[in-house]
């Protein structure tokens, strides 16, 4: 069996500001192999573009505090030093950001932004940077790219320049590629072609890919693996249909019942009640304890109290969650709430 | 890229004239004769007169600005026959106080303004630029609150004040330096220099504190950029990331502060002038106030006008060269 490519275990990511220190990201541990998609699931502040910026060691170390190991290949980038990290990125381990009207330099032509892409890696000339540029352009489908290498940014659509960003990222053949919130800033109609295309490069580049999203929709169509995450933790981990169907941590249950569903007149959603915890201030037990529905069926102040572990389930051990109540228990309440969802769009 | 140009000259060349006429009209709200002023004591309502005809001042009001404009395109005679006299294209007027057409009178004094404010630029933006990246690079270490420090402290200060310590200290207690006393440096090339140094540094010290925190500024804000992120995701150096990506783009508020600073010292740096005693245009306009002497005055607010107005235009052209973005518009 081979390795995982990207192996990232008990990583941890805290920043000491005026306030205290604050836990982005509190001992978060996945895999991804290559070929296969793993989506990174959680709402604002819950830690997941941190802890994409901390794999890309992107993160300032001089302001950020990072712990644990992040395997890509055979480099490990916590303790790496900046030159390897420098050439880690962009040739092996690539990344897409959220926003790319913001993502490109407005003063370059695409061309030269591409070109410089290419050069940092690898001893091209100009001339030859310039062909897998314009070859690049073509594969993410940018028609004419021998004019659009000469455009700037600010000439293109949302959704050419967010091909152009792909293009940018996979020019070198990373095995990697971390997407944040890629299709978030564009028009819907805009997003299943920059999903798709993204689906068709990884096939043919055989990328390990790490998509940061909200969006569970996104999720339901690409991904392979899923991690929840919830105040700088992963609080639930498993394969799609695990997350989707089999959902066991509330958290999760939560936030799938307060996505509309297709084939269901949903005119009300059930909303997560409260706020994510501060990162400053975290709760002694469970982070979601406040916010959980569930928390009655465990005995005592044990939610309060004490930290759940993140375990595998019995009879599916790629399952992994994070939870006191008994597994019975999270199954039947997570039948009742996904139930209740379906019914109240039904109802109306 | 060109209609672009074109609009930005025209409306330079619109604005100038706007200034020219509310300069005119500005100077004659003013309670004082112009015509009374042309004269010492020992004036007779006569000479008055004869003066308040020879220098059109007796035609109506519009007529005046007329004859104004037309003589900064073919020049202007004053008076008739044998007392005639001609201040050749482009006319500013003439100064009866000095006894000089306006034009040459400014013309004289234009190089020793240019000098000042341009080695003094010079300091002031390679020595801003520098030492403001360098403490956005620095950022939250020491290197950084030493140079914000220092800048803070040299920005306030006033110039008088600066001008005055370094007079007192270099040149009067130390005698590193001779009394400033200005000469071409065509004429004698060390003079100039031993007479400018402390006037250029006296004038960058100020502006110099001013461009290191907008530097540090712009910097710090322009590294917090999603393409910063970008070039640092490509694997670029962080050379490249610093001097390619984050300097272009946060040059163009610095750019447009710069040419504005340039041109309105061009138009005449009053106090670093006086302090120094240099004959530049700062110390002319504050002479003619004193000696109310009008034509001479109207004339350096309209050359410092224009030297704004022609930074605002040329600032707006290296915005588009910069930016390209701004070529759309």
């Amino acid at each position: 069996m081979t390795q995982p490519y990207v192996r990232v275990s008990d990583l941890k990511v805290a920043f000491p500001t005026e306030d205290g220190l604050v836990r982005a990201v509190d001992g978060v541990t996945f895999d991804v192999e290559r070929g296969k998609t793993l989506a990174i699931v959680g709402e604002s502040g819950s830690g997941k573009s941190v802890t994409s910026q901390a794999i890309m060691g992107l993160l300032n170390r001089k302001t950020a505090q990072i712990s644990g190991e992040v395997w890509v290949g055979d480099t490990e980038m916590v303790s790496a030093n900046d030159d390897v990290l420098r050439k880690m990125r962009g040739s092996d381990l690539a990344m897409i950001f959220q926003d790319p009207f913001a993502s490109l330099h407005p003063f370059y032509r695409i061309g030269n932004q591409l070109v410089e892409a290419v050069r940092a890696h690898g001893n091209f000339s100009k001339s030859e940077a310039q062909d897998k540029a314009r070859q690049m352009l073509t594969e993410v489908g940018i028609p004419n790219p021998e004019r659009r290498l000469e455009d700037y940014p600010h000439q293109l659509s949302g959704g050419m320049r967010q091909r152009v960003m792909i293009a940018m990222a996979l020019i070198n053949g990373p095995s990697v590629l971390i997407a944040d919130e890629p299709t978030t800033a564009l028009d819907v109609t805009v997003q299943a072609q920059i999903m798709d295309l993204l689906g068709r490069l990884q096939e043919e580049y055989n990328t390990a890919v790490i998509l940061i999203t909200h969006d569970l929709g996104v999720v339901a169509d690409v991904a392979d693996e899923v991690a929840v995450m919830y105040a700088g933790r992963i609080v639930e981990r498993g394969g799609l249909e695990d997350i989707f169907y089999r959902s066991q941590m509330p958290y999760t249950v939560g936030l799938l019942s307060s996505v509309p569903r297709l084939g269901t007149v949903a005119d009300r959603l059930i909303p997560i009640p409260g706020q994510p915890p501060s990162v400053i201030r975290l709760p002694e037990g469970c982070r979601f304890e406040a916010r959980c529905g569930a928390k009655a069926g465990v005995p005592g102040d044990t939610c309060q109290k004490v930290q759940p572990q993140l375990l595998p389930l019995a009879d599916d051990p790629a399952h992994h969650v994070r939870c006191h109540l008994d597994e019975a228990a999270r199954t039947e309440y997570s039948r009742l709430r996904l139930l209740e969802a379906t019914a109240t769009g039904e109802a109306s | 890229m060109t209609t672009y140009v074109i609009r930005r000259i025209a409306t330079g060349v619109l604005i100038l004239f706007l200034l020219s006429i509310l300069v005119f009209l500005l100077f004659n709200a003013l309670p004082a004769d112009p015509a009374a002023l042309t004269c010492g004591k020992s004036c007779t309502p006569a000479i008055i007169e004869a003066n308040r005809i020879r220098l059109g001042l007796d035609l109506p009001l519009w007529q005046q600005y007329w004859e104004f404009l037309k003589g900064i395109f073919v020049g202007r005679t004053y008076g008739y026959g044998q007392a005639a006299f001609t201040c050749p294209a482009p006319s500013l007027g003439y100064s009866f106080r000095r006894g000089e057409c306006v034009t040459e009178l400014l013309l004289s004094r234009l190089p020793v303004s240019i000098y000042l404010s341009l080695g003094a630029f010079i300091i002031w933006i390679v020595s801003g630029v520098f030492f403001g990246v360098y403490s956005a690079l620095r950022r939250g270490r020491w290197q950084e609150r030493v140079t914000t420090g220092v800048a803070l402290i040299g920005y306030s200060f006033p110039t008088f004040f600066i001008g005055l310590l370094a007079l007192y200290f270099v040149v009067i207690k130390w005698q590193w330096l001779p009394y400033p006393d200005y000469i071409s440096p065509f004429e004698d090339p060390v003079q100039f220099l031993q007479t400018m140094i402390l006037p250029w540094l006296t004038l960058a010290v100020v502006y110099a504190a001013f461009y290191i925190r907008l530097t540090r500024n712009q910097m710090i804000e322009t590294l917090g950029e999603d393409y910063i992120r970008t070039a640092r995701a490509k694997g670029l150096p962080e050379r490249t990331v610093i001097r390619k990506h984050a300097l272009r783009a946060g040059l163009t508020p610095i750019v447009t502060a710069a040419g504005l600073d340039l041109a309105i010292l061009l138009g005449g740096a009053i106090v670093t002038e006086s302090v120094f005693t240099l004959p530049g245009i700062g110390r002319l306009a504050i002479d003619s106030v004193l000696e109310a002497d009008l034509p001479v005055i109207t004339a350096t607010v309209l050359v410092a006008g224009a030297f704004i107005v022609i930074a605002n235009v040329v600032v707006d052209l290296l915005y588009a060269v910069i930016d390209p973005r701004v070529r759309l518009v």
